[in-house]
């Protein structure tokens, strides 16, 4: 069996990489001992400060295709309760749970002596490492805190440097997403001393309006404010950030890999790319603490097939596999498949190679005649269907004219109707940058 | 007569409906299962062409309106096809997802949730503007085919007259089919849909209290939609006894009355849809037992499967290879056949077998045995041919033999379902249409 077991950003221990994300699932600590219980191998706390006063209501969705938030917007600030109680919680739950890990999201004003009062009163309450939290998109931001932080690098080194004046659990920084360059603020947390980063934070949205009201939502007395996106539908922006940062030679820390994440298979994404960690917020919220128990064991269970034994053994490995547009091999070529028997005759793949592509699927004419009467069964003869797709139903492709772009792969419904197949073009490996001879 | 004339409410309590609606979000995430197929094969199966893919991703839109019309488009009876369509051999049967085992997605089901929603709301449709040479049409039957016709029509802004010869109309909709499936307050809503276009409507028998001479002399077209009349008769000794009732009388009264009489033991004969249909009807009201029996055997009946194995659950039971000789007071007399060997058409006749003869003790008898095919008055004086009983037409165009005179419908199908009536109706429409826009050029 797979050891899941994590020591993360220099000594934080934890029995498996999967952590509670800042955020309403680890609010108080009665919660997060039933996380523990649950399966949960860390937790960041709600990120403590001067409590604050919240409105309501405070979350909105967005609704795919008849499921329920593909992406979850929020305007909640941070802990509304007092400091003392979130630190007298913390040290209970280090007291029963020595082995996992409990991290203490912190935010205060931009003042040397609050930033290392807070760190030392988190210490001492047994906290096993420090997130600060640069990220908060909302709120805190108009107020001269999260990410008004996160997205000026010189802050962010700044108060980086006066917590690790007292610190003496590992730190980590979490980014916010809405930068231009996320790099530039995570060489400002490495300058400032960051053990470690979290990312992401969430990403600046209004994630739709009432048509009847004319409201945007979440609808506070008849008015709204952007707020913070997260959930599955960010997890392609998530990645791509982290990313930007683990391959930075000039960053170089531990990473904490959040946003999107529901299932084994998007934090085995999130390693690949290089993170130690996982943090998971929306999908908690969503379904309950007990989706931990499939995260464990799936990520195990792939793992057992793909010959891991430790998180360290595909850590990272995907990174080498993502470079610059100007370095990929233009000769590689593929094309479109259709396999007939497996196609149920949709014709979507027409449809959008038609519209949306390159013009090189074709469907034959059917002989559809205009008059179709409601069969008698058993008088009319019926022909016998065979559930098979009528051949003149199954689309062709002109290989000759394929770019190999994938659109019909990816609307096609059925797993392996279309397969996309690699074509010997005779011609060697050569890049932009080769065939152009620019310097690159 | 306005449809509170008739005493639906109490009927409505007798027989639940067969297949509850959908709530909005049931609908919501079956239309959204929908792949939304390219030049889809369900719209393909449907006589009357409905964009089904549209009116469903209509839904999921939250588009209803905008759905229900896609559908009314199409079929201005949408809303009594989704209820008595047999969608498993039509649409839905060629639901691309059949071959990908899953189920197909429930079009019936989303196309009445479309259309509840409509006429919940504000079920009125506008005419088209008049056309620059305005013309005027007969619509001879109140039933679907008529009442498509009609509405395809005003469409397209020329005036239209329907004549039936019942106190109401809608034709089977509201008289022949069983309650279960469609209630008769379901097919006036329609009428009342056909009538906001303006369609006007006169409840008198033609050839009789109408003369077909003045159709001819006020109208351009003449569309003649009158259905099969009543029942074929047996033409076996004893027809006329009181405990005789033919099926879509049968159907007709318990649709539309306080009380039906029922028996205790009924027999009814015939293999068909309309059988079953009585068949259940007569279980529900209340017989003890129930009797179907047809001359040829189950694989030969032509009701639909599903029919079939719905009446089974019923409780109505099927006796196979027996024909009625006679009437008997208290009892049918019935004669075991057998099958002959399949002719060109590959249809098995049943032989009666000598000597075979046994009684059938019951209280009740329903025939139902194909209707009757009564179109002799057009055939004599127009010159329009019958074939088989049945009016024969150019079938793109529903034309008769007769420049002036169309047909759909059960007259010239020989009795097939509304959505093919319905199809029949809108063909005739849209070849008048053609050719009154063609003589004005
Ligand atoms: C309601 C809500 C409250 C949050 N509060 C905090 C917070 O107090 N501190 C923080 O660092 N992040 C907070 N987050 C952000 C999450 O920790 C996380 O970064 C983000 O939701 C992306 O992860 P997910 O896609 O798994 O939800 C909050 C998120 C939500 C939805």
């Amino acid at each position: 069996m797979p050891d899941l077991s994590t020591v993360f950003a220099g000594g934080i221990r934890c029995p498996n990489p999967f952590w509670l994300a800042s955020g309403p699932p680890t609010n108080c600590g009665d919660q997060v001992m039933r996380a523990f219980d649950a399966g949960w191998g860390g937790a960041v706390w709600k990120t403590i400060g001067e409590p604050i006063v919240n409105v309501s209501s405070r979350y909105s969705s967005v609704d795919w295709n008849g499921q329920r938030m593909m992406g979850l917007n929020n305007i909640e600030l941070i802990t509304d309760r007092p400091i003392e109680t979130n630190l007298r919680e913390i040290a209970e739950v280090k007291k029963r749970y020595p082995k996992h890990a409990v991290i203490a999201s912190l935010m205060v004003e931009s003042k040397r002596e609050t930033w290392h009062d807070i760190v030392k009163r988190s210490e001492d309450a047994g906290a096993d490492g420090l997130e600060l939290n640069f990220g908060c998109p909302h709120g805190m931001s108009e107020r001269g805190m999260g990410s008004a932080v996160g997205q000026v690098p010189e802050y962010t080194t700044m108060i980086t440097e006066w917590v690790k004046e007292v610190a003496r659990t590992p730190l980590l920084v979490k980014l916010t997403p809405n930068v231009t360059d996320i790099r530039a603020v995570a060489r400002a947390a490495r300058r400032g001393g960051a053990d470690g980063l979290s990312a992401i934070n969430t990403i600046n949205s209004i994630t739709g309006i009432d048509l009847d009201t004319f409201t945007p939502r979440p609808n506070v007395g008849g008015a709204s404010a952007h707020g913070g996106y997260c959930g599955p539908a960010v997890k392609p922006i998530a990645l791509h950030l982290v990313q930007q940062i683990a391959s930075d030679p000039e960053v170089g820390l531990p990473i904490s890999g959040i946003g999107g994440i529901c299932g084994w298979r998007e934090a085995a994404e999130f390693i690949l790319l290089g993170c130690g960690t996982v943090q998971v917020c929306t999908a908690a919220m969503h379904y309950g603490y007990r989706i931990v128990e499939d995260m464990i064991d799936g990520l195990k269970t792939w793992m057992d097939e793909k010959g891991f034994a430790t998180i360290n053994d595909f850590q990272g490995r995907s990174l080498p596999k993502i470079t610059d547009w100007k370095n990929l091999d233009l000769n590689y070529k593929i094309v479109a498949r259709i396999h007939g028997d497996k196609c149920i005759g949709c014709e979507l793949c027409y449809i959008a190679c038609w519209d949306g592509a390159h013009q090189c699927i074709h469907v034959d004419a059917g002989d559809r005649s205009a008059i179709t009467v409601t069969p008698i069964a058993k008088l009319d003869s019926l022909r016998e269907g065979d559930g098979k797709t009528p051949p003149e139903r199954i689309p062709r492709v002109d290989e000759a004219e394929c770019v190999g772009c994938n659109l019909c792969w990816l609307v096609c419904p059925v797993e392996g109707c279309i397969t996309m197949e690699q074509i010997d073009t005779g011609k060697p490996r050569e890049s932009w940058t080769e065939r152009t001879g620019a310097a690159s | 007569m306005s449809a509170e004339a008739l005493p639906l409410a109490r009927n409505l309590e007798r027989f639940p409906e067969l297949h509850p609606p959908l709530d909005a979000q049931a609908a919501l995430v079956e239309a959204n299962r929908c792949l939304y197929c390219y030049d889809a094969p369900c719209a393909a199966a449907c006589p009357t062409h409905i964009d089904v893919p549209r009116f469903i991703k209509k839904i999921a839109s939250g588009n209803l309106r905008g759905s229900a019309l896609t559908i009314l488009d199409a079929n201005i009876l949408g809303l009594s096809c989704s209820r008595v369509c047999p969608v498993d051999v039509l649409c839905e049967g060629s639901c691309v997802l059949h071959r990908y085992n899953q189920k197909p997605i429930e079009i019936g089901l989303l196309q009445r949730h479309a259309m509840d929603a409509f006429y919940a709301k504000s079920p009125f449709l506008a005419a088209g503007p008049r056309p620059e040479a305005p013309a005027r049409v007969a619509c001879i039957g109140g039933g679907p085919a008529s009442l498509a016709c009609a509405a395809e029509l005003r469409r397209h802004g020329y005036a239209v007259t329907v004549f039936d010869d019942r106190p109401l109309p809608g034709g089977l909709n509201t008289y022949g089919v069983a309650e279960y499936k469609l209630r008769p307050s379901d097919s006036l809503r329609e009428v009342e849909l056909v009538r906001s276009l303006g369609v006007e409507f006169r409840q008198a028998e033609v050839g009789a209290a109408v003369s077909l001479d003045s159709l001819d002399q006020n109208f351009d077209f003449i569309f003649v939609g009158v259905g099969l009349g009543a029942m074929e008769r047996l033409g076996i000794p004893g027809e006329d006894r009181p405990e005789v009732v033919d099926a879509l009388r049968f159907i007709a009264h318990y649709k539309t009355s306080h009380e039906t009489h029922v028996g205790r033991i009924v027999v009814v004969i015939g293999g068909g849809n309309t059988a079953i249909d009585a068949a259940n009807a007569a279980r529900r009201l209340g017989a003890e037992e129930v009797h179907v029996f047809y001359r040829r055997t189950e694989k030969e009946m032509p009701a639909f499967p599903f029919e079939y194995e719905h009446a089974k659950v019923e409780g109505v039971q099927f006796h196979w290879l027996a024909q009625p000789v006679e009437i008997l007071d208290r009892a049918v007399k019935f004669s075991a056949t057998r099958l002959a060997a399949p002719d060109a058409s590959g249809r098995r006749k049943a032989e009666a077998l000598p000597g075979s003869e046994f009684a059938f003790v019951c209280d009740m008898v329903i025939p139902a045995v194909g209707q009757g095919r009564l179109m002799k008055l057009l055939a004599k004086s127009r010159g329009i041919g019958l074939d088989n009983g049945l009016i024969a037409v150019d079938r793109p165009t529903g034309r008769t033999a007769h420049a002036k005179y169309y047909a759909g419908g059960d007259c010239v199908n020989g009795g097939r379902e509304v959505v093919d009536a319905v199809a029949d109706g809108k063909r005739a429409a849209l070849a008048m249409v053609r050719r009154l826009e063609i003589s004005r050029a």
